[in-house]
């Protein structure tokens, strides 16, 4: 194979200048297996499976990394949704469970680990309640462990107990990390549709049908992107199309090539990749740059949300010929407080929840690291999620809702959330409360699209 | 994680340009046995860009040390040395996977 002088450097420019790197390595792990005899001994057999299956996680990542050139961002661990294992225990013994994995992901050496939540979408059981009850305990108390409530589906509808409960949970999770902006908000996840395989956190989970452990890789680079676009001002929308899609391309093999290596390394099979561009705070590694590059004068302005379809659906273009593994999220993320340029928009004002909520209708996820007054309604939060949920269930696609209600914040007070979570301005919300609509409880019927039978 | 077979690698060299260069980074890949099959090189402006092929079919430690190695090199010569496998190029430039 003749590789060009070229070629090479265009990949050492990649790494050195544009940012290009894999955010995640995740390993997705069952855990199925651990809730078969006394839930008193569960927290010991979860943590003794994540010493065994992820001990090596760590060294084999870095190595590759090593190896390859290709900087690796995260190492984490997706774990089998923990409602569907907790059987009798109690909110303290859940809390209890929660401290176990996070003592073990500390000790394995892990960034995250994803999967304390609950299927929910169409019905509770006992269990489910406990786990979400327990959440903002849960997240507050630990450091590393993240949730997932998966509360809608075309298939099922949307949950409106569980979104209901959902404002006052974030609401205490919010106050019990005061200190630090609410961040154990930024550790929660609630989605419609959501993935079994994906990656990302905070809203990665091993679901039911996945196998025992596979390896999933979260790519990344936008920075890429960016870089080819300015290369290339004058391009119509087709040639932007292909540019985005060749640098898709190429994103995802460097990130499929590094899950082979890690899967090889840890004798598991390689899970999915998930073909998503993953801004980090850092300047040029922005998704909000990117759609200001292909010609919006500001972030937010009409136009914005045409170009981010541009953008995703040339993503998924580049990625699905680059392999035939894509799973996960797979689309442009736009996160407010990890994308510097998503923020600055957000604190001029040109960028709201409205457009964010229009965005999401064409992108990979949804509401995404939003800040939001302290003193906001509970039903409020709620409500913005119902809205949220309601996209994607009735669009068929995968919304999520990651938002943090900042105590003491009002509008414009800016809020740091640490390391890749980045920083954000506290965003107005829509004055007026869904309360009522929010008490008269039950379920949104699933929509007409889920009757594809 | 040992490398060895037919397994090949590529250096790329970027820096200022000064004697000695190719001379440095020949013989810290000799000292491992590493055996260079080609080299490409340019330089634009005063700055220097090269890129080796090699073969670590002979090398005598693990690629992932013989990386930082080569690191520690440019680092002592004012130079940005990497080495990475030749698997990721191959994957980011071909349709086709397969390594050569």
């Amino acid at each position: 194979m003749n590789l060009s002088h070229r070629e090479i450097l265009e990949t050492v420019e990649m790494v050195q200048t544009l940012n290009l790197d894999v955010r995640t390595v995740t390993l997705g792990l069952s855990l199925l297996d651990c809730a078969q005899g006394d839930s008193g001994e569960l927290k010991e057999r979860v943590r003794a499976k994540i010493l065994r299956h992820a001990g090596g996680l760590v060294a084999a990542v870095r190595s590759v990394e090593r190896t390859l050139g290709v900087p690796v961002a995260n190492v984490r661990l997706s774990l089998t949704p923990v409602a569907l294992i907790a059987g009798d225990l109690d909110e303290d013994g859940i809390l209890e469970l929660a401290a176990a994995v996070d003592l073990a992901a500390a000790e394995v050496g892990l960034d995250f680990v994803g999967g304390f939540g609950a299927l929910v979408a169409k019905g509770t059981t006992p269990a489910d309640e406990r786990v979400i009850r327990s959440l903002p305990r849960v997240l507050a108390e630990t450091r590393h462990v993240c949730g997932a409530v998966v509360a809608a589906s075309t298939a099922a509808g949307v949950n409106v107990e569980v979104v209901r409960s959902l404002g006052p949970i974030l609401l205490d999770a919010a106050h019990r990390t005061r200190d630090a902006g609410g961040v154990a908000c930024a550790k929660l996840v609630v989605f419609a549709n959501a993935v079994e395989d994906n990656p990302f956190m905070a809203g990665a989970f091993h679901g039911p049908s996945e196998p025992e452990a596979c390896i999933h890789v979260g790519v990344s680079g936008p920075g890429v992107v960016l870089g080819a676009l300015r290369r290339h001002p004058a391009a119509s929308i087709p040639e932007l199309a292909d540019i985005i899609k060749r640098c898709a391309f190429q994103i995802t093999r460097a990130g499929e090539l590094v899950g082979e290596r890690v899967a090889r390394a840890l004798k598991v099979p390689v899970g999915i990749v998930d073909l998503s561009l993953a801004p980090t705070s850092a300047r040029g590694d922005s998704v909000g740059e990117i759609l200001m590059e292909m010609g919006l004068d500001r972030l937010g302005t009409h136009g914005t949300t045409a170009a981010l379809a541009i953008l995703n659906d040339a993503v998924k273009r580049g990625g699905a010929m680059a392999t035939d593994r894509v799973g996960g999220l797979s689309g442009a993320f736009i996160p407010v407080s990890e994308d510097a340029a998503m923020a600055q928009a957000a604190a001029a004002g040109d960028l709201t929840l409205e457009k964010l909520e229009a965005m999401t209708a064409v992108c990979s996820v949804g509401l995404d690291m939003i800040a939001v007054p302290g003193d906001t309604d509970a039903a409020t939060l709620s409500a913005i999620m119902l809205d949220e949920l309601c996209i994607g269930m009735v669009q068929g696609k995968t919304t999520g809702i990651r938002i943090i209600p900042v105590p003491g914040a009002r509008v414009g007070t800016w809020v740091s959330f640490g390391g890749l979570l980045g920083q954000a301005p506290v965003m107005a919300v829509r004055p007026g409360s869904a309360r009522a609509l929010l008490t008269r409880g039950g379920r949104i019927p699933a929509p007409l699209v889920a009757l594809h039978n | 994680m040992a490398e060895g077979g037919h397994e090949r690698a590529v250096v790329t060299v970027l820096g200022e340009d000064r004697i000695g260069i190719i001379a440095a980074v020949s013989a810290q890949l000799a000292s491992r046995r590493v055996n260079i099959m080609d080299i490409s090189q340019t330089t634009v402006g005063g700055i220097f860009s090269m890129v080796m092929w090699v073969d670590l079919a002979a090398m005598t430690v693990p690629l992932d040390a013989m990386v930082q190695e080569m690191e520690e090199l440019g680092q002592r010569l004012g130079l940005i040395i990497q080495m990475r496998h030749m698997a990721i190029f191959a994957a980011m430039h071909r349709l086709d996977r397969e390594e050569p």
